[in-house]
């Protein structure tokens, strides 16, 4: 998902600053107020972003003969929400654009827009949605995090096909190769991330299910059914 | 234990794609993808990167072995955190 230093034309990259700049700073506002009213939920908060670091970094080999990495944002999104997620992903993605040129400071506003910010929007809101519906704590952060990667690279094929319609078709056209390019390396990955992420959630009841009842990710009795199954 | 046999199915079944697909494209070198779309905007709309000014004052890995060097500090960092936070709060969940 990551567009390469230079590869989106004016007006299109300072378009995606423009849009993920107030978001970011609205994660900054959040997070600072979340920090400074709750301490312990600080490890937590380092565990989510270090989940993003781990996982997007990982470049995992696909069917399509390409690779491609997971984005690791279902968690954070799931736990703290999109504003926060989109800071702890930001920062990952400036890592990567400084250090490794693995992205770039011009495209930075557009890849927070696809990683940090739709994506975990997207899955944040699906996961609130199937947790009222009662589905299967697990399933549901598999689905959630799945659903975070795939519409990241949606959202990544979105920007490319908007700046570079092709001359028959146009802006679809252009969607369908990028997506082509995307989201068919990407399929097996979000499986793989889906399930990852199901499992370190699962540790997390165990060790630390208080915070989750505080944090209004799980309810209490939900709580004590998943412990229950543990047993 | 019921999550993890399932975890551990996907595992294999994700290595499972991994060899199919090798021996489906036999020779390809599993580029990223983010880079075949960045060959696709070049070869179908001979659009040339710009180069930002500050382009020049930016660090760039000088190879392939100084940028898997970063990439695995990257994920090293993580893992450690995560370790070390899980670890603790078992450790003082086991002292109560």
């Amino acid at each position: 998902m990551h567009i390469f230093e230079g590869f989106l034309p004016s007006p299109w990259w300072q378009l995606w600053f423009v849009f993920s700049i107030p978001v970011i700073l609205y994660g900054m506002y959040k997070l600072n107020k979340l920090v400074s009213a709750r301490r312990d939920v600080i490890p937590l908060l380092a565990v989510a972003g270090a989940f993003i670091f781990v996982l997007s970094s990982l470049k995992l080999p696909s069917v399509t003969g390409s690779s491609s990495h997971p984005t690791g944002t279902g968690m954070a999104a799931i736990l703290f929400g999109p504003g926060i997620t989109a800071v702890l992903g930001v920062i990952v993605l400036l890592y990567q654009a400084i250090f490794l040129a693995h992205g770039g400071i011009t495209t930075l506003g557009a890849n927070s827009a696809s990683m940090a910010i739709i994506g975990p929007a997207v899955a944040y809101a699906f996961y609130k949605a199937a947790s009222k519906a009662g589905i299967n704590f697990y399933l549901n952060v598999f689905l959630a995090t799945a659903i975070a990667d795939w519409v990241t690279y949606v959202v990544t094929s979105v920007q490319l096909a908007v700046a570079f319609p092709a001359a028959e078709g146009g802006i679809l056209a252009s969607f369908t190769a990028f997506a082509t390019i995307f989201a068919a390396t990407q399929v097996p990955l979000a499986i793989m991330e889906g399930a990852l992420t199901a499992l370190i959630m699962k540790y997390v009841v165990q060790i630390k299910s208080d915070v989750l009842i505080d944090l209004n990710v799980l309810s209490t009795s939900a709580v004590a059914k998943l412990k229950e199954a543990m047993e | 234990m019921k999550l993890e046999y399932f975890v551990a199915i996907i595992v294999i079944l994700f290595a499972a794609q991994f060899f199919y697909g090798a021996a489906a494209n036999p020779d390809s070198e599993f580029g990223g993808a983010d880079g075949a779309a960045g060959d696709y905007v070049a070869e179908n709309f001979g659009y040339e990167p710009f180069v930002p000014w500050f382009q020049k004052y930016l660090f760039e890995p000088p190879g392939g072995e100084t940028e898997s060097l970063l990439f695995a500090l990257q994920a090293a960092f993580g893992a450690i955190v995560i370790g070390y936070t899980f670890g603790y709060y078992k450790g003082k969940g086991q002292g109560n």
